[in-house]
């Protein structure tokens, strides 16, 4: 009975996740158009001007389009994992929050639900980006997609956990400003998503070890691999830890006698 | 499916409330509030704004936790049976908590969901609490497309949904019309006494208060008094509660 009130709290918690993504179609149209400028424009612009290695995955020469791919795939992740964040403040300033935390379930449960909402919802996006790529003329190998779904599901779960973890900080949805220029924008580039970190050690050796550690880098390296058939260990354990980290933060961070709800006072 | 309503005996004790305190900081919001609702019983939360109501609604549901005192809901420690006791609870807050873009029946499905009830279970239960609002009919409608009195009527049905042994209300009435705002008091009311259900309003509109209610006078974070409305009315030696309430917090205004 309890396995029953679990199964169907997480089912209506991904169906309203799902649903209000569904119906919010200009969400969906900006989280595709994102990715595909920075395909078409951007890396069409930038295709001379970044010679690129022969460098695993990759068994051959490149074009740089088919590089950032992987990296546009974490992108569209790693800002479905921010929006999933400021739907959370969105629904804290609601109220609609406070129905979801007054359910008669464990709030680990409760927030871990929303996690997996809001993951299914990134993975539906990266497939439907996968496709047009593949229009595009960026054609990794088929099995690469069924591959990429595990890898995509665990940095989906840790981007989505970090932005649990920020939603738990953040008071107002006017604060969520600064998240776009302190965690999404130096998250993106200081990583592996728009060039190889011997490039980026060429340039600078601190920001080499900076991007070598950012989560976002290892999480992008695991898609990249996993969408050419192959396994990357240490971005797995490396995803895998940052998730356990940024989960056990946020759950702290919702945790009512320990968390932040409790500092920010009540109106009456 | 059972559910927690139909176990409680009608002299149970709903809600116990001891020795709370709470502060924001070095604030003290709320300071060794104690109190009891039994079952049936319906109870004003009578306070100025600024009282403490919202916290200790806060602290009752959990979403804050108390550091020093006890709450228990049907004999269950909020604290330590947490599930249990959220399980017979149904709230109504003071904002409204409902889903604009969805439709009256995806919100409620989805509370039902959240509370384990699926099925033509959660369906029936549905509809039976939207006919007794008057509200089957609208069911889909978006919330966004109804006015202030209805989408609270969706918020009362949806509280009730999972049959809970007590019902709070945090100022449900605010910004409603007087029809609407009568038709809310009297409904809560005929819970309360035809279906035995614990009710805690907290409000500080002193006409929603019945002669038969029990009274909680909260003033900064303090309980200057509680008892029935007569037992108020000669602890001050006043006609009104109007005045009473008056008298207890020192001419509070509102």
């Amino acid at each position: 009975m309890k396995f029953l009130h679990y199964w169907r709290a997480m089912w209506g918690i991904i169906w309203r996740e799902c649903w209000r993504f569904v119906t919010q179609r200009e969400r969906f149209v900006s989280a595709l158009v994102r990715p595909l400028v920075w395909l078409f424009i951007f890396a069409a612009g930038f295709r001379s001007a970044l010679g690129l290695a022969i460098s695993p995955p990759y068994e051959t020469y490149i074009l740089y389009e088919v590089y950032i791919v992987p990296g546009l795939c974490g992108m569209i992740q790693l800002f479905n994992g921010m929006q999933s964040s400021l739907s959370m403040v969105y629904d804290r300033e609601m109220g609609s929050m406070r129905i979801l935390l007054t359910c008669p379930l464990p709030r680990w449960f409760l927030l871990l639900s929303k996690l997996l909402a809001g993951t299914a919802v990134s993975i539906l996006q990266v497939y439907v980006f996968l496709g047009i790529a593949w229009c595009y003329e960026i054609r990794p190998p088929i099995p690469g997609f069924g591959w990429i779904l595990p890898a995509l599901t665990l940095s989906g779960l840790m981007l989505g956990a970090l932005g649990l973890l920020l939603s738990s900080f953040i008071k107002q949805l006017e604060n969520f400003a600064g998240v776009m220029n302190f965690v999404i924008f130096p998250m993106f580039f200081m990583s592996t998503a728009l060039y190889p970190l011997w490039k980026i050690k060429e340039s600078s050796a601190l920001l080499y070890r900076l991007a070598e550690y950012n989560p976002f880098s290892q999480a992008v390296e695991l898609i990249r691999y996993a969408l050419y058939g192959q396994f990357n260990q240490t971005a797995f354990v490396y995803t895998l830890a940052a998730l356990i980290v940024f989960m056990t933060l946020a759950i702290l961070g919702y945790n009512p006698s320990k968390g932040m709800m409790t500092r920010k006072g009540g109106s009456g | 499916m059972k559910l927690a309503f139909s176990q409680i005996d009608s002299r149970a004790t709903a809600l116990s409330v001891k020795d709370l305190s709470f502060s924001y900081g070095g604030k003290k919001a709320l300071d060794h509030v104690g109190f009891e609702i039994q079952a049936g019983e319906c109870a004003v939360l009578l306070g100025p704004n600024g009282a403490g109501k919202s916290t200790l609604f806060a602290l009752i549901t959990r979403l804050y936790d108390a550091r020093s005192g006890r709450i228990e809901l049907c004999g269950f420690d909020i604290k330590k049976q947490t599930s249990k006791a959220l399980g017979r609870l149904g709230v109504v807050f003071q904002q409204s908590t409902l889903d604009m873009d969805l439709t009256v029946m995806q919100n409620l499905d989805y509370h039902a969901a959240l509370h384990g009830m699926g099925g033509k279970f959660a369906k029936q239960r549905i509809q039976q609490e939207l006919e007794r609002l008057n509200m089957y009919e609208r069911r889909k409608e978006k919330i966004r497309q109804l006015n202030g009195g209805h989408r609270r009527r969706v918020e009362i049905a949806r509280a009730l949904l999972h049959k809970p042994s007590l019902l709070l209300l945090d100022e449900p009435t605010v910004g409603l019309d007087v029809p609407s705002r009568q038709d809310i008091v009297e409904y809560v009311h005929h819970l309360a006494k035809d279906e035995n259900i614990a009710v805690l309003w907290a409000t500080h509109l002193i006409d929603e208060i019945f002669p038969e209610d029990k009274l909680i006078i909260l003033h900064k974070g303090q309980i200057e008094a509680a008892g029935s409305v007569a037992e108020i009315l000669q602890q001050t030696g006043v006609a009104t509660i109007k005045e009473a309430f008056y008298a207890l917090t020192q001419g509070t205004q509102e």
